[in-house]
Order: structure tokens, then sequence, then C-alpha cells
């Protein structure tokens, strides 16, 4: 079976045929005839040359495909395919998230708090959406289920790995997937998807496997969370997704990463920082986390992070359950660690990603606030920047 | 080591030519500059020079590097002097001396020709701001007329690059065509700008659209033929003008193309099928679409004839002499010096359209105006499709070489836009049906009523597909200022 591809397409309807990108090209993968502008997916590197420099947008358009699109039939197109049997969501076209889609709705409501329409970095990777959906789910195999917090936590947060048995399911970092819970509810009708982040990154939790983990809290009564958390190796799951096209990490290596999570909110956090430790290792311009949780015992991957350089990983684990200590906060510490704080957001390179329960906002503002006003900025104002400029992303429930 | 990548902004001009150590030519532009603000800030509407305009800016040469968008006042765009990065062991692609070295300074015996293809390339640049000066007050939308300000900067920074050039290798006389080019005006009487079509008015914003589909395409097959230049930094510049020139062919296309868009949209919403019923039409507030096609006939042979004479021995030589290829020389295969070969050209026979063969080195402009009516063609077809989806039987045409021209052998004589030798009395009945009459100008005017609120279009124009910059629909690509 052949391995599903993103390949890169040009739009022949929003096409103006300059032929800027094939003069940009510097491997020669952009040819034209009289009719349409093509791109060889044999030569095509995705060096983005080409991106920039196109003077309509037409040439930014990809597609997930088991068999590249030939340059026949390239030449052949009208308009340019759908993405195979579920259209490629609006969300997906423009870098942001709206329209009636729950799903879209769903992740709207949790990026609310960045203040603004949320944007995707500017270098990141075009994400696919919507593959599967409720009428056309995928289904995975379970490949492991195992527990991160401690026995005797009060949490019971999950290591959960899904298999797509070669099934093409190319999740970003940052990016969910939904997952259906079998059975009925109380009026007799189907379960819908519940989202969980994915916490591994782009080439699987196993480099090059292609699989994908989550991380998942076992909620008292919660009907999909208990159902995942109970699963056993071999299991099958009906799973929807990938959603979400701005919760994104940056491609560029120079891109400085904050990033505040408490919880299962680290799941992104951990798909970022495994991508970063297998792509650009040391040449990373470096990430810092704050992490908050009760207790050692109850936060997830605590004995994985500690392994992380510091390096690359400047890491900030903050408990507000330690016996005979002070409750602390993420937004405590971060008061605590202005410096390294206000160094980033002085940065065009930093970019910033908050995760978690809803709970933690307003901490994480008031502090963001204060140390802003160290520089003598205004936090709305810097942040609305930011935002726009894609290098600030809220997913917090 | 000198940085020829990224823009230097250690001198008031941002360059990537290492100005800061090239005194004397630092000089000469650092005084060519307040004369350059002054036309800029007497010329575009002063309401408009205070707004912030979602521009794009070249911070480097290199693909990644030169479109990064921000909000700037226009008056302080960072206009510059930017190169294309020089390539290592480039030979001269034609002419007599094909295969040597690609020259780094001009060669005296070409001065003169060199000088005269440089100023008139650069007369055009600030004649076409100058056409769409007042174009903002109508603007049918803040999207259009930040298409609009991008044009114009983009023009405005073309004739810095021309100007650099005559400054850094043209001594003193090329000093003083510099200064020149900012004393010429646009339809002036006295001191008008070079070439016909650039004192022609742009009246209204369908006049502005097949302006930069029409007339800048010419500008793109000029600048496509000086980027062969053995020439080598006028290779260069011309070669970073044309990713910018892009621009203005996406304005003119996609403008026509929103403008038809509109008109068809609006046609099968009342449920009118007949393109021509153009009264009821034009009830509706859009440019029925025998008007397109007038304003269509009017710009195309306007610009056919900036490609001057069929048989041309001005530019022989300059192909010959190195000065100026042919569109896409690197590509073609032949000699690239032309020496037996021929050409097909059209003439006229006791009145009647022949095919000719000429010796191909006279023939130099008549080829690129035949690869120009090949690339205008595409987008009219596109055009077409459009018209051809909406399920209205109307088909846009390029009229036939002959019809209405000016310039070379079929000016001064009658000719209907199918090629067609016609009688005095015949052409003038017939004109009104061929180019725009005053009735349909005034028509066109009476729609031109500006729309500021961000995410609307005035009645005429659809919106565009994809926003600048990947853009949501209500941005605000002009935050106008108000006072």
């Amino acid at each position: 079976m052949n391995k599903p591809l993103k390949q890169h397409l040009i739009d022949p309807e929003i096409c103006i045929r300059c032929y800027t990108c094939e003069m940009t090209c510097p491997v020669g993968a952009i040819e034209h005839d009289e009719n349409n502008v093509v791109v060889n997916a044999d030569a095509c590197d995705f060096c983005m040359d080409c991106i920039p420099v196109c003077p309509t947008g037409s040439i930014d358009e990809w597609r997930v495909v088991e068999k590249p699109y030939s340059l026949e039939e390239q030449y052949e197109w009208m308009e340019l395919p759908e993405q195979g049997e579920v259209s490629v969501a609006e969300s997906a076209e423009d870098g942001t998230e709206s329209g009636e889609d729950p799903v879209a709705a769903l992740l709207a409501e949790a990026h609310k708090g960045a203040g603004g329409k949320a944007k995707a970095p500017a270098s990141a990777a075009k994400p696919t959406v919507n593959l599967y959906n409720l009428a056309n789910p995928v289904e995975a195999v379970v490949q492991g289920n195992y527990r991160l917090t401690a026995e005797g936590a009060d949490t019971d947060v999950r290591h959960i790995i899904l298999d797509f048995q070669g099934k093409p399911f190319p999740a970003l970092e940052g990016q969910s997937l939904g997952i259906i819970a079998p059975g009925t509810d109380a009026e007799g009708k189907a379960h819908l998807p519940r989202l969980y982040s994915v916490s591994s990154p782009r080439d699987g939790e196993r480099a090059g496997y292609h699989n994908v983990s989550l991380t998942v809290k076992r909620e008292e009564g919660g009907v999909c969370s208990n159902y995942v958390c109970d699963l056993k190796k071999g299991d099958k799951v009906q799973v929807t997704g990938p959603f979400g096209a701005t919760f994104l990490m940056p491609n560029d290596p120079d891109a400085r990463l904050l990033m505040i999570c408490t919880g299962t909110g680290s799941a992104p956090m951990r798909s970022f920082t495994m991508a970063r430790q297998r792509t650009v290792g040391k040449k990373s311009g470096g990430m810092v986390m704050f992490f908050g949780a009760r207790t050692p015992d109850s936060l997830p991957y605590f004995g994985p992070l500690n392994k992380v350089p510091s390096s690359l990983l400047q890491k900030h684990l903050v408990f507000s359950r330690m016996p005979g200590q002070d409750k602390e906060y993420v937004q405590d510490r971060m008061r605590v660690e202005e410096d390294i704080v206000a160094d980033m957001l002085q940065d065009p390179n930093t970019h910033i990603y908050i995760c978690g329960l809803k709970e933690m906002e307003e901490g994480v503002e008031r502090s963001f606030t204060n140390i802003a006003e160290s520089i003598g900025q205004q936090w709305r104002n810097l942040r609305d920047v930011l935002r726009e400029e894609g290098r600030y992303h809220v997913e917090t429930y | 080591m000198l940085d020829l990548i990224n823009v230097s902004y250690d001198t008031q001009i941002p360059n990537n030519v290492g100005l800061s150590s090239d005194k004397k030519v630092l000089k000469a532009l650092s005084k060519w500059h307040p004369g350059y603000l002054d036309w800029w800030n007497k010329l575009i509407p002063q309401n408009f020079q205070e707004s912030m305009v979602y521009l794009r800016t070249a911070v480097s040469v290199d693909p990644k590097g030169w479109a990064k968008f921000d909000y700037v006042k226009m008056p302080e765009y960072r206009w510059g002097v930017l190169l294309a990065p020089q390539v290592e062991g480039r030979t001269i692609p034609c002419g007599e001396h094909a295969g040597q070295p690609a020259w780094q300074e001009v060669p005296g015996e070409y001065r003169n020709l060199m000088k005269r293809l440089i100023v008139i390339q650069g007369d055009t640049e600030p004649g076409s701001v100058e056409q769409q000066r007042f174009l903002g007050l109508t603007a049918p939308s803040l999207y259009d007329m930040r298409n609009l300000f991008q044009v114009n900067v983009e023009e405005g920074r073309h004739l810095w690059a021309m100007v650099y050039l005559l400054q850094k290798y043209f001594g003193k006389d090329g000093r003083e065509e510099a200064d020149d080019l900012l004393i010429r005006s646009s339809g002036s009487e006295e001191a008008p700008r070079m070439l016909g079509a650039f004192n022609e008015e742009t009246p209204d914003w369908l006049s502005f659209f097949m302006f930069t589909y029409f007339t800048d395409r010419d500008g793109k097959m000029q600048l496509e033929s000086l980027a062969q230049s053995g020439f080598d930094p006028l290779s260069r510049t011309c070669r970073f003008m044309l990713t910018e020139e892009a621009h203005h062919m996406f304005v003119g296309e996609t403008g026509v193309g929103r403008t038809i868009q509109a008109t068809v949209e609006a046609m099968n919403k009342a449920g009118i099928t007949d393109p021509y019923d153009v009264g009821k039409i034009r009830d509706l507030n859009v440019i029925d679409l025998p008007t397109i096609q007038k304003k269509l006939n009017l710009h195309y042979t306007l610009s056919l004839d900036l490609f001057g004479q069929e048989v041309s021995t001005n530019a022989a030589n300059a192909f010959n002499a190195g000065i100026k290829g042919r569109y896409m020389e690197n590509r073609i295969d032949d000699d690239h010096m032309l020496k037996n070969d021929t050409y097909k050209v059209l003439d006229l026979e006791d009145g009647k359209i022949v095919e000719k063969d000429v010796p191909a080195l006279t023939a130099i402009n008549m080829r690129l105006r035949d690869d120009y009516i090949r690339d205008a063609a595409g987008g009219v077809k596109r055009w077409n499709k459009i018209i051809e989806k909406a399920g209205i039987e109307f088909e846009l045409k390029l009229p036939h070489q002959a019809f209405n021209r000016k310039i070379g052998i079929f000016a001064g004589h009658n000719f209907d836009p199918d090629g067609n030798h016609v009688s005095g009395e015949e052409y003038d009945k017939g004109i009104t049906k061929w180019l725009p009459t005053h009735a349909d100008g005034d028509y066109i005017q009476s729609l031109m009523k500006p729309v500021y609120e961000p995410g609307k279009y005035a009645s005429w124009i659809a919106p565009p597909k994809v926003g600048i910059d990947n853009k949501p629909g209500d941005f605000e690509y002009v935050k106008l200022h108000m006072a």
C-alpha cells in the first residue's frame, strides 16, 4: 500500500499564470502549459520558496493523497479537486476557525481566551482537517494504555496510543481528534465525539510509524473519558479528525516557545517538545515551560519530562498541594521568573501557548499584565499583536 | 562581507547594493530623494497619505523575504534599491556577444542606446501613478484601495530602480535624466510622459483594472526582455521588478474578473439572459458585458501600440548588442543570434492583411508582441469561464491587431475588431459599438461611489475569492484617516 503523502498543488481558478513561482522554484518542480501551472510531486521538496512570491495565494494548496496527482491530471484541471471523500473545511483554508461545523465551534470556544480570532503561526505547516467525520470515521487499534499518574494519586491520567493501520491520519502537533464512545445516551442517541489533543509529534509516537498518542484524564461519570481510560490493547476505536487549524507549532527552528499548561493541557506541549527534539534538537531557539499540577505524583509525564535537557526545554514544574508548602500556581512561578518571561515577550520569535483548565486563564493573564507593564507594554495591545501574528494561542476547557 | 540578500537600512535608502560604501551614488540619490518625496506627497490626496495601508514590503531579495505585510503610511513606505542576487558566471544570452561574460559596467559603444531604454522604462513608472492618483476617492472597497496603493508604491519603487541605474552607471547625464523623470508629468502639455498610453487618463476603476491587465502586461514583457540583458545590473534589477509586476497582473485580472462576476450574478438574480439588454442590466448597477468588451478593445489596442513598429532596426540593434533579449530567451532553442532566421510579421498589401517573412532580427518587437498577445489571451479565457459558468451566452474577445492602431503598419487604416478592412463611413458607424462612448463613460462614472466599510463592496464588483496575505473577508486593509 502506498504511504499517504501531502501534495503541493496550485488552484487553477485563482492562479493568474504569472509564472513567478516557476521562476522562483530552486529545484524546477513547477511547470506550465497553455492551460495550467502545475507542481511535480516527485521534485517538490517543500522548501516553500514559491509561497510568498505568489501574488494570488493560489499556490498555498495541499492535499493528502494516497497517490499523487500526475502532471497530466493537473494540466486538465479546471478547478482543484476536493480533499479525499470529505472536503477540507473552510477553517483550514484561511488558518482560522469559523463556520457552522460543531467541532470548529467547540474549538473556537476553547480558543476564546486568546481575546480574538485565533491565527496559526506564520511558519506552521498547513493542517489537514476533517479528513474523517461522524459519517465517515476511521477505525484505530489501541496499541497501549499506560497510567501516567502514580497509583495512589488522586487523579488517573492515561497515555493512550492509537494505530490507524495504514490509513492516513496526518495530525500535526497541537491538533485534536474526536473519539466516539460506543452505545447511546439517555435519549437513545449515539454519542457525539469528544475531542482530545494529540500528544505525539506528526511523524508518530514512534518516529515514522504515524501512530498517535493521547493524554486523557478519567472524569467521574464521564462517558467518553472512562471509555478511553478503560481501553485495552487491541481494542478498536472510532475516530474523527484531525481538527484545529490555529493551535499549531511554528516550523521555524529559531522560534522560541513559551508553554503554560496544567494537567492534560500538557498534551500539545509534549507533542511540540518531541517534534523539536526530533527535528532541530539543539539548534532550536529554545522552549520554556510552566507546568502546574497538585503534586509530582499527579503531574503527567513527570519522569520523562525531567529527562529532556534544559538547553532545549527550561522546565518550571509548579505544585499547588505540596504538604508543608504554600500553594503555588503557574502564574505565581511566572512572576518569580519574570525576567525570562519579559525577555520572551519582547522577542519577535516567541510563540506563546496556554492549555489547560479555564480557571488558569485569569491568573495567567494577570501575570502577563504585570510583566508586560514592567517592560512598559500594555498587555492587551501586546496580546492582540501577538495573536494577529499567530504567536499567541489559548486552548482551555 | 557585503550582504547582497538582505536589505540594509544603514542609509536613508534601503538597499542591497552596499550604498553606504558607494559615496558618490549615495550622494546623488540623497539629492534626488527629497524631490521624489515631494512628487509623491503632492500627488496622492492628503487623507490617503495619512492613512495606514496594509502593504507588502521587501526585507530581502530572496523568496522568503520579499513579502512582509504590515500597516504603513505611504509616504513612509520603504522605497529602495533592490537587485536580484547576482548569478555566478552569468553570460550575455543573445546577439553578437552571446556567451561572453555579462557586463558589470556599461560598454561605451552601447551607452546611449542603453540609457534611452532605461529612461523610457523609468518614465512609465511614475506616469502610471499620476494617471491613477484620484482613484482612491472612488474605491469600490478598502481591499481594492489597498491593491491600488500597493501598485502605486511599487511603481514608485520601480522608478527608484531605474534612477539608481542612471545615477550609478551614466554619470552626469544619468543624473539629469533622473531629475527629468520627476519633471515630466502624465497628460502635461509642456512635458508629457514619453509614451502615449501613459498620458491617457485612468478615469474609473474598470479602466484601472484594464490598464493593469493590458498596459502593465506590456511593462511586464519589456521587463522580461530587459531581464535578459547582457548588462547585469539591469538584468538583476528587472528580475526583481518582475516579482512585483506579477501583483499588478493579479490586480488587473481579478479586477476585471470580479466586475464580470458581479454582472453575471446580478443578471441571473434578475432573470436577465440577454447580455445585450443593456438598459435593464444597467438598472442593476452593474457594468454590462458589451461595455466591458469595449473597454477591453480600447486598452488592448493602446497597449499593442507600446510595442512600436513591427519591423524595427532599433530593436534589432538592441538585441544584437545583447542589451535586450527575447521573452524567456534562455528557454528558446536556437543560436540566440538570429543570423539567418526569419519571422512572420503582418503587413498590408493593397489594403489586405498578409503574413510576410522578414529577417527575425528586425522582427524582435513583433515577436514580443506575439508573446504578449498569447499571455493576454490566457486571462480572457479565464474571464469567459466566469460568464460560461453563469450560463450566459457571451464571449469576450481580443480584437484583431489591425483594429484601432495609432502606431505600426495599421495606423491610419480603418479596420473593424474582426480585422476586416472597412470604409470610413462603416467605421464611423461601428465605432460606438467597438469603443467606449462618452455615454458609456458617464454610466461607469455614475457607479464610481466609494465604499469604505471593511468587507463591503460596490454593487458592480464581486468580493475576491482569497484575501491579501490570507486575511479574512472583513479585514480593514486601509485604516482611513478621516480628519
